[in-house]
């Protein structure tokens, strides 16, 4: 079986995995964290967002092999102890999330676009979350969430 | 999904020897079409070759009136490459309406055109730009490369390596996106080519993308939106779906046509 090994979080991860491993279940089966969810499993819903080497990515439509070597982000690795992330704040100031099952995708998602495109305009913020499915909120509040974190990132 | 033996090569040559000693492989670019297939388990390779680890596959360059962009060089990366920006506009802007940006941080323009999904947006630039497909074995026009759905001119084992695009005087791509899934219920490029206008279709070509030689012409001569105004492609030649009959897909041809050259100037 392959052996993979990544950064994760900051921290040197590895671990063996079939070459059909995704790298969501590496993540979450193998090392645990379960912050990243599978939602649809067919890259539509964006539950599964991650950042690999800084680029937000569906970690449901990734194999852990593609993973390799790379540096990885998730949702566990935003918050500094227990100051959490200023997107985090944002959605939770805001009410960003209702059942919160997409919430991980949404802030991962969001923080990849703040960073890239600090100005982003609501309907560019709109059009960015393209990729993310919520069913509770109607996506205003978490709107309003990014719009507070351009401002607090 | 079932498992496979995977492989990462760092070279072309390596890629190809990797694939040409598999019983049943294939080449993984992104993985953003492959991916999805192999977990419904609609295909079953006994190995994946993933050229991920290429890196003289990654990479655009401009020079004279050509754009070459390699062929693992992500949506995103074309979508804001300053260089493409300022050489076909059009391209950037049709690379960032591609899926959503997690798909444009990983899909690849050589995975898409390989693919030749008939609803993919690249293979209408590649069309109407007069692309030149460069493989590990020859180059190809972009109007000998695609043959039909899902069928290229490749032949088992061969990769693209990058596609080349002229720069046209003017060009826009218009698509008119299926609002779930956002693949193009219709997407039309035109370009205006120092030899004349080009006008590819796809979304809506029951043997994928297509060329309307009745727009080129009448936009050869008058190049504005009012030359494409009443010209129909045949519905009895387009796909009928759940999302749009082929009567639809004919009146958005003409629509997004129209729009496309307009946008175009």
């Amino acid at each position: 079986m392959p052996t993979v090994s990544m950064t994760v979080n900051g921290k040197q991860v590895s671990g063996e995995v079939e070459g059909r491993t995704l790298l969501v279940q590496f993540l979450r089966e193998n090392l645990h964290m379960t912050g990243t969810h599978v939602g649809c499993d067919t890259s539509q819903c964006g539950a599964c967002v991650v950042h690999v080497n800084g680029d937000s990515m569906k970690s449901c439509t990734l194999l852990a092999v593609q993973a390799d070597g790379t540096d990885v982000t998730t949702i566990e690795g935003l918050a500094d102890g227990d100051t959490l992330h200023p997107m985090q704040e944002a959605f939770r100031d805001n009410h960003g999330l209702q059942c919160g099952f997409c919430t991980p995708g949404m802030v991962m998602s969001a923080v990849d676009l703040v960073k890239k495109n600090p100005k982003a305009s609501e309907h560019e913020i709109r059009e960015w979350l393209e990729g993310n499915i919520c069913r509770c909120t109607g996506y205003h509040n978490i709107v309003k969430s990014i719009q507070q974190a351009q401002q607090t990132m | 999904m079932y498992d496979f033996a995977y492989h990462k090569p760092s070279s072309v040559a390596d890629a190809v020897a990797a694939r040409s000693g598999a019983e049943d492989g294939t080449y993984v670019a992104g993985g953003m079409t492959l991916v999805p297939t192999l977990k419904q388990r609609l295909a079953q390779p006994s190995d994946l070759v993933d050229l991920g680890g290429v890196g003289e596959l990654k990479g655009i360059s401009v020079s004279g009136n050509t754009v070459t962009i390699k062929a693992m060089t992500t949506h995103a990366a074309v979508a804001n490459s300053s260089e493409v920006q300022a050489a076909i506009p059009a391209l950037a802007a049709l690379a960032g309406g591609i899926g959503d940006p997690q798909v444009r941080n990983r899909g690849t323009i050589g995975g898409s055109i390989a693919n030749n999904d008939p609803a993919a947006d690249y293979p209408a630039a590649c069309l109407a730009l007069g692309a030149t497909i460069k493989t590990d074995k020859r180059e190809l026009s972009a109007d000998d490369f695609f043959t039909g759905l899902f069928e290229t001119a490749l032949e088992d084992g061969e990769m693209v390596v990058s596609i080349s695009f002229p720069k046209p005087e003017k060009a826009a791509y218009q698509k008119f996106d299926n609002p779930a899934s956002r693949y193009a219920l219709v997407g039309v490029f035109a370009a205006k080519t120092g030899s004349g206008a080009r006008v590819a279709v796809t979304g809506a070509g029951q043997d994928g993308v297509f060329r309307v030689p009745a727009m080129e012409s009448a936009l050869s001569t008058n190049w504005s939106a009012g030359a494409v105004d009443g010209i129909a492609v045949d519905a009895g030649t387009l796909n009928a779906d759940i999302h749009a009959s082929a009567e639809y897909r004919a009146h958005l041809i003409t629509v997004m046509a129209k729009r496309a050259v307009s946008a175009a100037g």
